[in-house]
């Protein structure tokens, strides 16, 4: 398969207040599988989030290039069919909400793209089964709770059936619950729809469910590889100011004191397991 | 304490008059502006009010409800009416100290309470059966005509349905805002106006900001789903008129020309 989004020696930089731009990128390569699940990581600054705005032409690259599908987001005659393929989820599900009933914000973007009124019900009903919120479609927004409004708009971007979905901290904002629920919906469009997921995100243990996770720091590619290959390498990611999963810094402090234990056993049942197995011989 | 301020409230409901299309319900309105202005005397009103009462009997909507909507006019009413009491030149009925209650006053003030009365119940009865969504596609249809000459139809009702979308979003945020300023020791309830005002400066500034903040995430949110403008869009709820809508149109005409033929004998 081909590449969702291909960066090539990307330049881009920010002005800011005394006049001298802030560079972010400055010769970014990175491709993006078509029909992966890419975690970004990195802390505040990184540029993930200028990231993810260049996968749908919302910023512009100033040198280099990125194209999406084959299409060079600089086009700008390309511009509707960019944003149809790449949709995009942002941190607060209030700020991007258009209407006040349910059904009508999901059919914001069809609405926009010109569907005719039968195929828009047919996409309304069908996003919003997709995110399980088909009972909630006449319900005024602002009566949801935050894991409901990301769902909702989560179905706002489904409806434009796009190939790739772009989230930036979808789940910033959201408790526990509602974060699950969100997390389960994306992978299932990953798995079940075949739709290239980019998530942006702070939470490492939504990072382990990628197939790849890629860690930015100052608009340089840390480290790139498996969720496995990414999360052994505990001392680089703690030099770039990130967390490990919880699982890892267990194991990883355990070793330090002398344990044998391997390193990637990322999720809390491995990780169980490697226990498991190191104090049933110890005893 | 913000949580009571009503603005365009409606009653969802499944009525006659709630499956009118938008359209119908606001050029009727309109029209029984119009017509109530054209009133003369007993029988065109009692005309008026048998229509009135029929269809908020239509609408199921509790008369109570629609009452209440009359009270923060209750000071304009009183006001008018009083005006129109002592101010109106005629035949004097009563006279005391530099008053005098003329008989055209009394007819003139009764009339004109009457009017505001049934003004504001029929254009809340609009409201009250009406979606704030229906009712912006409606006038965005209504209008389109004005694109002609370059009137902006559709950003004005994109923007009155995302003002709309946004009244609660940001009432939150200000009651927010004011317990958090509560927590730290503000005091909005005590002093004379102006410190009252004043006390409102620190809840205003940051509401400010922060709605900026918001409209500007929506833009981005906007683009990224290809909103472009009113150009090549299409709807979700297609806005059709039915037979209904024709009837009710038809019974509009007929009570307009019906109080035109009463206003000519003066009834």
């Amino acid at each position: 398969m081909g590449n969702a989004v291909s960066v090539q020696e990307l330049l881009f930089s920010y002005p800011s207040q005394n006049g001298t731009p802030h560079c972010v990128f400055d010769g970014l390569n990175v491709n993006i599988e078509e029909g992966s699940f890419v975690a970004v990581l990195g802390h505040n600054g990184s540029g993930k989030s200028t990231f993810a705005k260049q996968c749908n032409a919302i910023l512009l690259p100033e040198g280099g290039s990125v194209q999406v599908f084959g299409m060079d987001t600089k086009d700008e005659a390309l511009l509707l069919d960019i944003r149809r393929t790449v949709g995009m989820v942002f941190q607060n599900p209030d700020n991007q909400m258009v209407a006040n009933v349910v059904e009508e914000d999901v059919a914001f973007a069809p609405e926009n793209l010109g569907v005719p009124s039968e195929e828009i019900r047919r996409r309304v009903d069908d996003a919003l089964r997709a995110v399980g919120m088909y009972e909630y479609r006449i319900h005024a927004p602002h009566l949801l709770s935050g894991g409901q409004k990301q769902r909702i708009a989560i179905a706002g971007v489904i409806a434009m059936q796009p190939r790739c979905v772009v989230l930036d901290e979808p789940t910033a904002m959201l408790d526990p619950i509602g974060r699950e629920d969100v997390m389960r919906i994306v992978e299932k469009l990953n798995r079940e729809n075949g739709i290239t997921v980019i998530l942006i995100t702070h939470h490492m243990t939504e990072a382990i469910r990628a197939d790849r996770v890629i860690v930015m720091k100052e608009g340089r590619i840390l480290t790139d590889g498996t969720p496995k290959e990414v999360f052994t390498q505990v001392d680089l990611l703690k030099s770039a100011g990130l967390d490990v999963p919880a699982t890892t810094q267990i194991i990883y402090e355990l070793n330090r004191q002398g344990f044998d234990l391997p390193l990637d056993a990322l999720s809390t049942e491995e990780c169980a397991q490697a226990l498991y197995e190191q104090f049933k011989v110890e005893a | 304490m913000l949580k009571d301020i009503t603005l365009g409230q409606y009653f969802p409901g499944n009525t006659v008059v709630h499956r009118l299309d938008p359209r119908t319900k606001l050029l009727m309105t309109l029209l029984y502006i119009v017509t109530l202005f054209l009133c003369k005397w007993f029988v065109s009103y009692g005309v008026m009010l048998v229509f009135l009462i029929t269809a908020v009997a239509l609408s199921r909507i509790r008369p109570k409800a629609l009452l209440k909507g009359l009270k923060p006019l209750i000071i304009i009413i009183i006001f008018t009416a009083v005006i129109n009491l002592f101010y109106t030149e005629g035949r004097v009925l009563v006279e005391f100290w530099i008053f005098k209650i003329t008989a055209e006053g009394l007819q003139n003030a009764f009339f004109l309470v009457l009017r505001i009365m049934m003004l504001v119940t029929g254009t809340f009865l609009l409201t009250y059966t009406t979606s704030p969504i229906a009712l912006t596609d409606g006038l965005e249809s209504l209008l389109s005509p004005l694109k002609k000459i370059h009137f902006p139809v559709h950003e004005l009702a994109m923007m009155m349905s995302i003002a709309l979308r946004f009244i609660p979003t940001l009432i939150e945020e200000t009651d927010k805002i004011m317990s958090a300023q509560k927590a730290r020791g503000a005091d909005f309830e005590t002093g004379n106006i102006f410190r009252r005002a004043k006390a409102l400066i620190p809840i205003l500034v940051p509401l400010f900001v922060s709605a900026f903040r918001r409209a500007d995430e929506l833009a981005t949110a906007m683009e990224c789903r290809c909103y472009h403008g009113g150009e090549g869009r299409t709807k979700l709820k297609q806005l059709r008129y039915h037979r209904r809508d024709a009837l009710c149109l038809l019974l509009g005409a007929v009570l307009l020309a019906g109080i035109i033929v009463l206003r000519h004998f003066m009834l």
